[in-house]
């Protein structure tokens, strides 16, 4: 299978700092990748630099065999989707106007969404909990609902690769499993690729199937959830003894 | 289904006509009032081309390009108000908050104290706006990055530079220019008899515009969100802050600083229409036009045969409008 998205040598820089170096992974479609590390280690501008919103300081980053810097955004729009940290709306909008900005790198220049699309936004909607939102004003809405209208608008990208910061971020835990089973329900079928940031360490080992963990240093492991999950390169990532007690879906981990 | 896809096709369409209407309205009511009434039928047989004599000349070579000028003038402020308030994400900016006009008042009093009338003012004007684009874009630049935030500040500072300047000429200008001085601060269209170099700004402009209005809605929730949503964030916001520029220009020089009208028309239709660019848009240029063409003919009767600056009349028209939409809303 080819890799969707090809990281080569990668060196993650913000502003005058590197932040992560050399970094090499291949992203297959249906993967599932959590992004573990501290705070301020450059997982968001890792993303950044992944959906070529950054520039590398140096190696590529290859979608489909072409550099995603070098791609017109547009085209980069229609298969990779983000999630950022934090949404910004200084002019009002309904849920299902914002919603509907999902389908913009899908339309034409003259184009109006169609039924198609509004039906397509109304489903994603739906699957988030919010269908009886749609006539509301996203001002109104509290902080869970928001991150959940953010993720509804992502779906109705419709993207081949979905990268998403702290996507539950602000959720309640039936929401937050609701979002992780979505986001990995859609990769399960084989064509989505997800990418995310995540805090909590038991759900990422829970819902992914390979891990990058970036430390302090510069220094990223990655591989199989499986394989490279421990006592010891939790500790170390965190600067924190861990310790593992047997749960139900597996080892749980806790902080010493 | 398919009313759905109807309903949100056919709104936008309902709403452009009936402000196309209004603005016919407010070109009927321009044409005809005045010192001398024409009526309705008689400004039928003019405008057919059947007119003749005094009241023709009067329709056709001084209220109808006066009228024009205030259409195109009222249109490029509302159009760039619009522009500057997704370019800024602030909804408070209008067309002047980045110093345009300022610098064209500068320039402009500076050539009515040399004396200097008709095309060079006007030449003066504009390149005293676009001196200051050029200014304001050069610094807000810096090295390299340009944030909105950083082009407000900048923008802002330029502006009440212009402004301390504006202050020293009037407070040291002979007291005979004053009079038009104050005028032109305050936007004045009696001077304004050549629309045709706006109208034609004001028809590229809408056409540029209109078909990046779905990547300005895009852009009004983010940069970062634009540009992971397809949109090439760079160039457009370079195309919104030129363009929005040379409208202001274009309409300072044709008019003085109006004020008013780029605030407040983008905002009154944000009020009614939502923020959808692609009809928030086109209707800000008819709103604004129409609403200064009546502002414009209120001006010159009211207390004829003295003439109002007109600037006066679009705050005193639009103030409590806007006031009473904004408290409907809440």
């Amino acid at each position: 299978m080819n890799p969707l998205l090809k990281i080569s040598h990668l060196d993650v820089v913000a502003g005058d700092k590197t932040l992560c170096r050399n970094l090499s992974i291949e992203v297959l479609p249906g993967q599932r990748w959590g992004i573990l590390g501290p705070n301020g280690v450059g997982k968001t501008t890792l993303l950044h630099t992944l959906a070529g919103l950054s520039t590398p300081g140096s190696g590529t980053v290859l979608l489909d065999g072409c550099a995603v810097t070098d791609l017109p955004r547009r085209q980069v729009a229609q298969r990779v989707g983000v999630l950022f940290q934090e949404q910004s709306d200084p002019f009002p909008a309904t849920v299902m106007e914002a919603a509907l900005i999902g389908r913009h790198p899908h339309l034409g220049r003259w184009q109006w969404e169609s039924g198609r699309d509004i039906q397509l936004v109304r489903e994603q909607l739906a699957l988030l909990g919010l269908e009886s939102f749609s006539g509301r004003q996203v001002s109104t809405l509290s902080g869970g609902e928001r991150q959940r209208l953010a993720i509804a608008t992502l779906l109705a990208q419709q993207a081949e690769l979905l990268l998403l910061d702290e996507p539950i971020n602000h959720l309640d835990v039936n929401h937050q499993i609701n979002v992780l089973e979505l986001l990995t329900g859609t990769s399960c079928q084989g064509r989505t690729a997800v990418m995310m940031v995540l805090h909590d360490i038991n759900l990422a080992a829970r819902y992914c199937d390979h891990l990058l963990l970036l430390f302090s240093g510069g220094e990223a492991v990655h591989g199989r959830a499986e394989e490279i999950l421990d006592q010891e390169v939790l500790g170390r990532l965190y600067q924190h003894p861990m310790m593992i007690l047997d749960g139900p879906h597996g080892p749980v981990y806790l902080p010493a | 289904m398919f009313l759905s896809a109807l309903g949100t096709s056919l709104r936008p369409l309902v709403w452009l006509l009936l402000l196309t209407l209004f603005v016919f309205l407010t070109f009927g009511f321009a044409l005809n009032t005045g010192s001398i009434e024409i009526g309705w039928e008689n400004l039928w047989q003019i405008l057919a081309g059947n007119g003749e004599g005094i009241e023709q000349q009067l329709v056709m070579e001084l209220r109808l390009p006066r009228a024009l000028s205030a259409f195109a003038t009222g249109g490029l402020l509302a159009l760039a108000g619009a522009l500057l308030q997704v370019l800024l994400r602030n909804p408070l900016a209008d067309p002047y908050v980045l110093g345009v006009s300022g610098g064209a008042a500068v320039a402009a009093l500076l050539a009515m104290l040399a004396g200097i009338t008709g095309w060079w003012f006007s030449a003066s004007a504009f390149v005293g706006a676009l001196f200051t684009v050029l200014l304001v874009f050069g610094l807000a630049h810096g090295r390299g990055s340009w944030s909105d935030t950083r082009l407000l500040l900048v923008g802002v500072i330029v502006a009440s530079g212009w402004g301390a300047l504006i202050t020293f000429i009037l407070a040291t200008a002979p007291e005979q220019d004053l009079r038009g001085m104050l005028f032109w601060l305050m936007g004045d269209l009696s001077n304004a008899g050549k629309p045709l170099p706006a109208l034609l700004v004001l028809a590229a402009g809408v056409m540029f515009v209109v078909p990046v209005a779905r990547s300005l809605n895009v852009m009004a929730r983010g940069e970062l969100q634009a540009a992971a949503l397809g949109v090439e964030v760079g160039r457009l916001r370079l195309a919104i802050y030129v363009s929005a520029s040379l409208f202001t220009a274009t309409a300072v020089t044709l008019a003085g600083s109006v004020g008013f009208i780029g605030l407040v028309v983008p905002h009154l239709l944000r009020l009614l229409l939502g923020n959808d660019h692609r009809l928030l848009l086109p209707a800000a240029v008819l709103l604004g036009g129409g609403l200064l063409v009546l502002a414009d003919t209120l001006a010159r009767t009211i207390i004829a045969p003295q003439q109002l600056p007109v600037g006066v009349l679009t705050a005193l028209l639009g103030v409590p409008v806007f006031l009473y939409l904004l408290q409907r809303s809440r």
